[in-house]
């Protein structure tokens, strides 16, 4: 039991996938992520929701893909520039999120983290369960169980 | 021999069972009471005793009734765990697998004594404290090891390790795919010979691996009617049973799922449902009860049906046993439907009956059905009419299961629905319709294609073989770009849902193949278009279409039309057509099955080619004195259509009547007269055609009788110029205000 480098042992050190979204770095816990993969093909499912871009085949596993930008409330992906797979595992099996770009794994230091602040964009605000000041770029943090909370996104079309 | 089947399963799943009690009484004693785990234990000595009951051993099922009731107790909260409520138990549990030992090794139960400990268990479910526990040297004494003989003669494979099997096995045959592929391309002896044998290989490995997983529902019913007999026995009842698919396949996993529901299903109603003798002769059933069991496919789903003549569930006895447990407040109670009381059933805790008696009543069974049905992606169902019996529906999905389906394909989806995405990296969707529920394909080429399939409103119907044939267009299903332009190919794959039949039109049919069903993430359970999911050979997914839950949207949308049409601007059609009425039935040209009100025809008549007279493409026929023009049908129906009527001989004419008017319509053929009330009605923008009605079950046109005689007689008038005729001038007159000037021009263009 080596004390922690920090002075705030009683946090555990949380390690982030990151990857960026429509310009905006995302961070998940690291340990929910299976893998990440590059493009791969899709097959549509007509009628789902329009955040559910389709279906990937994972090795023969059916995983449902969601577009992280149409989730986030953000601008389409060009047309041009292929999606990536971050493929994280949930209780209800996994999911594929689609995201611009893959980053590296970040450590979290408690220091630098702040709730989100109270103006940012209410689908963001609820998806973001915090944010890293890192010295070049903010990191935010997603709450992944939210983000596959699909019965929310039928209430904000909704209303 | 049956029973020797029965007894080495129930060996093997009990030395299983007791191993899991083990552990989960330790762990229950950690963590003092957690309620899952109790209510778990709990269902495993349930399963255990009644498993026991119908075998016959009845030491054994006494321990396991007697620590059931202290379980129950604890359940309660009516006792409290202590530790040596836990040694209690487990005790019990050592005893059991000394008898079970004995069952393996001698083929009966161990002669030892479980008195001591059932009075111990008993006096501890009575007094909520266990009597001194004075050892009870039999029931401690460890069981004989080393001789499992029977339970190790077969290995239980986890479900995920079979998974993980088949997904390999799957991820093999993509590969061995591209390798034929890139072989073909080579030369070389050599290598095509091993692509060959490695060919044959995976194919065989792949049948085989499918093969370990499916098993007759058969297995689950052997058990059966021992059961059902045993039960009536001991509750004094007869009871016949009947069974009814039990060659159905069913994955194992399934297999496994649904053995303890059915098992606990068929015990209630025998115990439950079915009256006493005495009490059915009462209310005039027969003496004989009747369970019937049934299982079989259906939109792409197995269906199991447990159904009893028997009392029925008392709505009302449920709700306020519900309330009395504590489940639901008397308000709530007041505002539930039906189907949500009986849905009650299957809380754990409630039970109607009201003695508990060994056989059922704790209020266990339909909790287990429930949560066992659940984990694998079913549904349970129960209908029930007081008095008549009661109905529970198993509804499997195909999970795991390996079918033949059809793949067809929807081309060129240019615009998904949905906003923001030109998602058009696909030219062609595949999906996969279920083998089980295709009758048919009909493939319509041409002409046919452009217009055998005719609109009543906005449903699209085609006759098929003189049946109506709901249409259902798969792209306006799905919600892709509505509008089936018009094609120089329709395929309609002909589909039964239920116990109705439609035609869903694809783009195009592929082949038949032999899919592994994939479930659909939780995202996208909610969709019922869609049965699941299956990797198609070029390693792309592909969606399983819900043959039930396709006929269900339809049904809706038709429905929304149906109402629609009510109090539309149609009804002076639906007033003309209602009421039942005799109808002249006859075919004429491309129409098949005309109809026309008996009422209005005057007479029929046939005559033979000699006795007809044409005069400039006219024809007419002497009669009584008189004139008759006749006018063949077909070419005023649809005109530039061969007229086939007139050339027969002899011709057959249908001869109208209107005061000095007279004119006889050639037909092809009289079909029928039927009396029926026209039924479906729609109307026609053809000319000459009123509409079309479902008249005798069939679809059939009616004719507009004044339109068509007024151009008839236009036609017929306008040909013959010059020749007077004294009594046509009449008959012109008789025609009256229908026939204006302006009405015979539109008549013609």
């Amino acid at each position: 039991m080596a004390p922690s480098p920090n002075s705030t042992e009683a946090q555990p050190v949380l390690r982030y996938a990151t990857f960026v979204v429509a310009g905006h770095y995302f961070g998940t816990d690291v340990t929910q992520v299976q893998e990440v993969l590059r493009h791969q093909t899709m097959t549509p499912v007509p009628l789902a929701p329009p955040v559910i871009r389709g279906l990937i085949n994972l090795r023969g596993q059916i995983v449902t893909a969601i577009e992280m930008r149409q989730r986030l409330g953000l601008a389409a992906r060009a047309d041009s520039q292929e999606a990536m797979n971050v493929v994280v595992r949930t209780d209800d099996g996994v999911i594929s999120l689609l995201v611009d770009e893959i980053g590296d794994v970040v450590e979290s230091e408690p220091g630098l983290f702040e709730d989100p602040p109270e103006s940012l964009d209410p689908v963001l605000r609820s998806l973001v369960s915090g944010i890293y000041k890192l010295k070049d770029r903010l990191l935010l943090v997603l709450d992944i169980r939210q983000t596959l909370n699909l019965d929310a996104v039928v209430v904000q079309l909704a209303g | 021999m049956e029973d020797q089947e029965v007894i080495k399963e129930f060996l093997i799943e009990s030395s299983e069972n007791l191993s899991r009690l083990d552990r989960e009484l330790v762990e229950l004693e950690q963590n003092s009471c957690e309620p899952e785990l109790l209510a778990g234990i709990f269902r495993t000595f349930h399963t255990i005793k009644g498993t026991c009951s119908f075998l016959g051993f009845t030491r054994l099922e006494s321990v396991a009734h007697q620590a059931e009731n202290v379980l129950c107790r604890l359940r309660a909260f009516e006792l409290e765990l202590t530790p040596e409520l836990i040694s209690l138990i487990l005790r019990a549990v050592d005893a059991m697998r000394i008898h079970l030992a004995s069952i393996e090794s001698e083929g009966k139960e161990a002669e030892t004594s479980d008195g001591e400990l059932c009075r111990q268990m008993q006096a501890a479910a009575e007094e909520g404290k266990p009597a001194s526990a004075r050892p009870v040297t039999e029931a401690e004494a460890a069981p004989p090891r080393g001789q499992n003989g029977v339970a190790d003669s077969a290995i239980r494979v986890d479900v995920h390790l079979l998974d993980t099997l088949m997904n390999l096995v799957g991820e093999l045959v993509l590969t061995r795919n591209q390798i034929l592929q890139f072989t073909s391309s080579q030369e070389g002896a050599a290598l095509n010979s091993s692509s060959q044998r490695l060919n044959l290989i995976t194919s065989e490995l792949q049948e085989s691996v499918m093969k370990t997983r499916m098993q007759p529902i058969g297995v689950v019913w052997n058990k059966i009617p021992r059961l059902v007999r045993d039960v009536a026995m001991a509750c004094g009842k007869r009871i016949s049973l009947e069974m009814e698919g039990a060659g159905t396949e069913l994955d194992k996993t399934i297999i496994e799922a649904i053995k303890d529901p059915i098992t606990h299903i068929v015990r209630n109603c025998c115990d439950h449902g079915i009256e006493k003798p005495q009490l059915r002769k009462s209310r005039g059933k027969p003496i004989e009860g009747r369970l019937t069991l049934r299982a079989f496919h259906e939109g792409g789903q197995v269906i199991i049906e447990i159904a009893d003549d028997g009392a029925g569930v008392d709505v009302e006895a449920v709700k306020a046993k519900a309330i009395n447990a504590g489940l639901l407040r008397a308000a709530q109670a007041e505002s539930l439907s039906e189907r949500e009381a009986l849905n009650l059933l299957f809380e754990p805790g409630l039970s109607t009956a009201r003695t508990v008696t060994n056989v059922s009543g704790r209020g266990v069974g339909m909790d287990v059905v429930r949560t066992n049905i659940e984990r694998i992606g079913g549904a349970v169902e129960v209908a029930s009419q007081l008095g008549a019996g009661t109905t529970i529906r198993l509804k499997i999905p195909l999970t795991l299961a390996i079918i033949p389906g059809l793949v067809v394909a929807l081309g060129e989806r240019r615009s998904a629905p949905r906003p923001g995405r030109a998602g058009s990296e696909d030219g062609v969707m595949h999906f996969i319709i279920p083998q089980v529920s295709l009758i048919e394909l009909v493939r319509l080429e041409g002409g046919a294609a452009r217009h055998s399939i005719e609109r009543i409103r906005d449903t699209a119907v085609y006759r098929l073989r003189g049946n109506l044939l709901p249409i259902v267009y798969l792209r306006t299903v799905l919600g892709c770009e509505s509008g089936e332009h018009a094609s120089d190919v329709v395929n309609i794959a002909v589909l039964q849902a239920g116990d109705r039949q439609f035609g869903l039109v694809v783009d195009g049919i592929r082949d038949t193949q032999e899919i592994v069903v994939k479930p659909l993430g939780k995202h996208l359970k909610g969709l019922t278009c869609y049965a699941g999911a299956t990797i198609m050979g070029d390693g792309k997914v592909a969606l399983i279409l819900d043959v039930m839950g396709i006929a269900q949207r339809c049904g809706e949308i038709s429905d929304n039309n149906r109402e629609r049409a009510h109090g539309g601007p149609g009804s002076t059609l639906d007033e003309r057509a209602s009421g039942k009425q005799a109808y002249l039935l006859f075919g004429s040209g491309p129409y098949k099955r005309i109809a026309v009100p008996l009422s209005t025809v005057s007479r029929l008549e046939e005559f033979p080619q000699s006795q007809l007279e044409r005069a400039g493409g006219r024809l007419a026929v002497q009669y009584r004195g008189r004139i008759l023009p006749l006018i063949p049908l077909a070419p005023i129906l649809e005109p530039g259509a061969g007229d086939t009527a007139s050339g027969r001989d002899p011709v057959q004419a249908v001869v109208f009547q209107s005061g000095p008017r007279t004119l006889g319509l050639l037909i092809d053929g009289l079909a029928d007269i039927v009396e029926d009330a026209a039924s479906m009605k729609q109307a026609s923008g053809r000319r000459g055609l009123l509409g079309s009605a479902v008249i005798g079950q069939r679809f059939t046109d009616l004719l507009d009788l004044e339109t068509v005689l007024s151009a008839g007689w236009d036609e017929w008038i306008n040909g013959r110029s010059n020749i007077a005729q004294p009594d046509l001038s009449s008959l012109a007159t008789a025609i009256g205000p229908r026939v204006q000037v302006s009405e015979l021009t539109e008549a013609k263009g």
